[in-house]
């Protein structure tokens, strides 16, 4: 799909444009001519069966892997070129195996900040504000003091979202963030993600095989299929045909199965 | 001068070794809390190898052993950590490779330069005893340096080895952290070289981190017990090995692995999670 199509007219400022993005690993090519614009404020979700690319696809936008073809360009500009890396957060898949590190959840969300105020700076009184509000969004202000190791699966996955809230950041990129995670904790991260849409204006690309916590808020999801984008549209229009987001008998893990 | 201290450190060789413990019980565990995070417990033991054929190469060149160890070192280290961040080798592979290539070439290097002898044998099992003031004043400008850059860069370095990929796409300087720390490492190995020997140097920066982990509830409170346990078992061992008679290196190294038997028996929470 060429990117004027995805862009329309008068969207909202680009957080992320990618353009005809190839990427392989050796011969195996993982990704083939991928385009992809998510703007400012939008709440987008990308998926696909396994091995499909979705992670490939990611490290390519973030600049952690440079492509074969195409261009990655990120709040505006090329992942290299863009000086404050910390405008765009990540929550890495599978983030940290915590049991054997003694880290409170303030010093976990605390490392958030330390790339917005200058690796070699004190904290200052604003990264602390910074802290008690991306704890505040994923309701773990009570859990400040506890070492990481000590919270369920959910809690510490929301310990991770709010390290990346709390350099505030323009374009937030999650990879499989709720999977395994318990209801309260995806109703939580639901509320978490939504506010920062909404409220902030911040891009969300959200990277799930479980779609049904965020189901009715996305404002598109993206298939991949193959190293091929194969839909790129909202919610409504894969119900159309036939696929539903949330937990009934055709739902978005059976059907991505089915393609795989 | 000899300072007026108590039982048994009122001598001026006991003075001096507790001097040069002490930085070295307060830098070991200090950046092996960090290493311990990145999985590399073992990398203090790399590069004691490493600086094994440092001191060889100076006794062959006929410069200062100390001096030529921390450069064979920090080279050494750093390009274990390069090979690794461009996953050109895994950590555990990097680190074998230095550590034996360290070890041969020190035995083929002191062949050479006919010093495999009791010598060699201080800088392989330690010689707190005979440091000299010179000495005590090189480990000590070695470990305010240490001191100096962990105060500043902590806290990045913390982000680091919580997370080394999100630490990239935030845009903190992962390899030079990184590099940075393989490099403070190595510092370490060399200041502790004189106290408890490149064959030990790791027991003093791993051993106290697994007990400060048993009873720490933060990552700043584990740098804090892993300083003060380094700290305690060195006093601790300087005593014991004069009361005694021992080696006081390897009597240092013993008392830490006892504190940590007795943190892994009775320790807090994360301990019984970890165990």
């Amino acid at each position: 799909m060429p990117l004027s199509e995805i862009r329309g007219a008068g969207a909202a400022p680009e957080a992320m444009c990618l353009d005809g993005i190839s990427f392989s690993y050796g011969r195996h090519l993982v990704l083939d001519g991928i385009s992809l614009a998510i703007g400012a404020g939008e709440f987008v979700a990308l998926t696909g069966p396994n091995g499909s690319g979705k992670s490939s696809l990611v490290r390519v936008a973030l600049g952690l892997s440079a492509p074969q073809a195409g261009t990655v360009r990120l709040l505006g500009h090329s992942p290299a070129a863009l000086g404050q890396r910390w405008r765009v957060g990540y929550v890495p898949q599978r983030a940290m195996l915590a049991d054997h590190l003694p880290a409170t959840v303030e010093e976990v969300v605390a490392s958030g900040c330390v790339a917005r105020r200058g690796w070699y700076r004190r904290p200052r009184p604003q990264d602390a504000a910074r802290v008690d509000a991306a704890l505040d969004v994923v309701a773990l202000d009570d859990h400040r003091h506890v070492p990481v190791a000590e919270l369920s699966g959910g809690q510490q996955q929301r310990a991770f979202i709010a390290r990346a809230l709390a350099s505030e950041p323009e374009l937030l990129v999650l990879d499989e963030p709720i999977a395994g995670v318990d209801v309260e904790s995806q109703g939580r991260f639901r509320d978490a993600l939504v506010t920062r849409c909404r409220t902030d204006g911040v891009a969300v690309l959200l990277v799930s095989h479980e779609l049904g916590a965020v189901a009715e808020d996305l404002d598109r999801v993206v298939l991949l299929r193959g190293g091929h984008l194969a839909f790129d549209g909202p919610p409504a229009k894969l119900t159309a045909e036939g696929v539903s987001l949330g937990v009934h008998h055709m739902d978005l893990p059976v059907w991505l199965e089915g393609l795989g | 001068m000899t300072l007026p201290l108590p039982w048994p450190f009122d001598r001026q060789y006991m003075q001096l070794a507790l001097a040069a413990g002490v930085v070295v019980g307060v830098c070991a565990p200090l950046i092996g809390t960090f290493l311990v995070q990145k999985r590399l417990s073992l990398m203090g033991d790399g590069v004691g190898h490493m600086a094994f054929a440092g001191v060889a190469a100076g006794l062959l060149a006929g410069v200062s052993p100390l001096w030529a160890a921390l450069a064979v070192a920090v080279a050494g280290a750093m390009t274990i950590e390069w090979l690794r961040l461009r996953r050109r080798a895994s950590g555990d592979l990097a680190l074998a490779v230095f550590f034996y290539s360290g070890i041969a070439a020190g035995v083929v290097l002191s062949g050479l330069a006919g010093s495999l002898n009791a010598g060699m044998l201080t800088y392989l099992f330690g010689s707190v005893l005979t440091v000299s003031p010179a000495d005590a004043v090189t480990i000590c400008a070695l470990g305010t340096l240490i001191l100096a850059v962990v105060a500043v860069a902590w806290r990045a370095m913390f982000a680091v080895v919580l997370d080394e990929e999100a630490a990239r796409v935030a845009g903190l300087p992962v390899d030079a952290l990184s590099l940075g720390l393989a490099a403070l490492t190595a510092v370490t190995v060399v200041a502790a070289m004189r106290v408890v020997g490149v064959l030990l140097v790791a027991a003093l920066m791993v051993l106290p981190v697994g007990s400060a982990q048993r009873v720490a509830r933060s990552f700043a409170a584990t740098l804090r017990w892993a300083v003060a346990i380094g700290v305690g078992s060195v006093v601790a061992g300087l005593a014991l090995a004069r009361a005694g008679g021992l080696a006081p290196g390897g009597t240092i190294v013993l008392v830490s692995a006892a504190a940590f038997a007795v943190t892994a028996a009775f320790g807090g929470r994360l301990g019984a999670r970890t165990a």
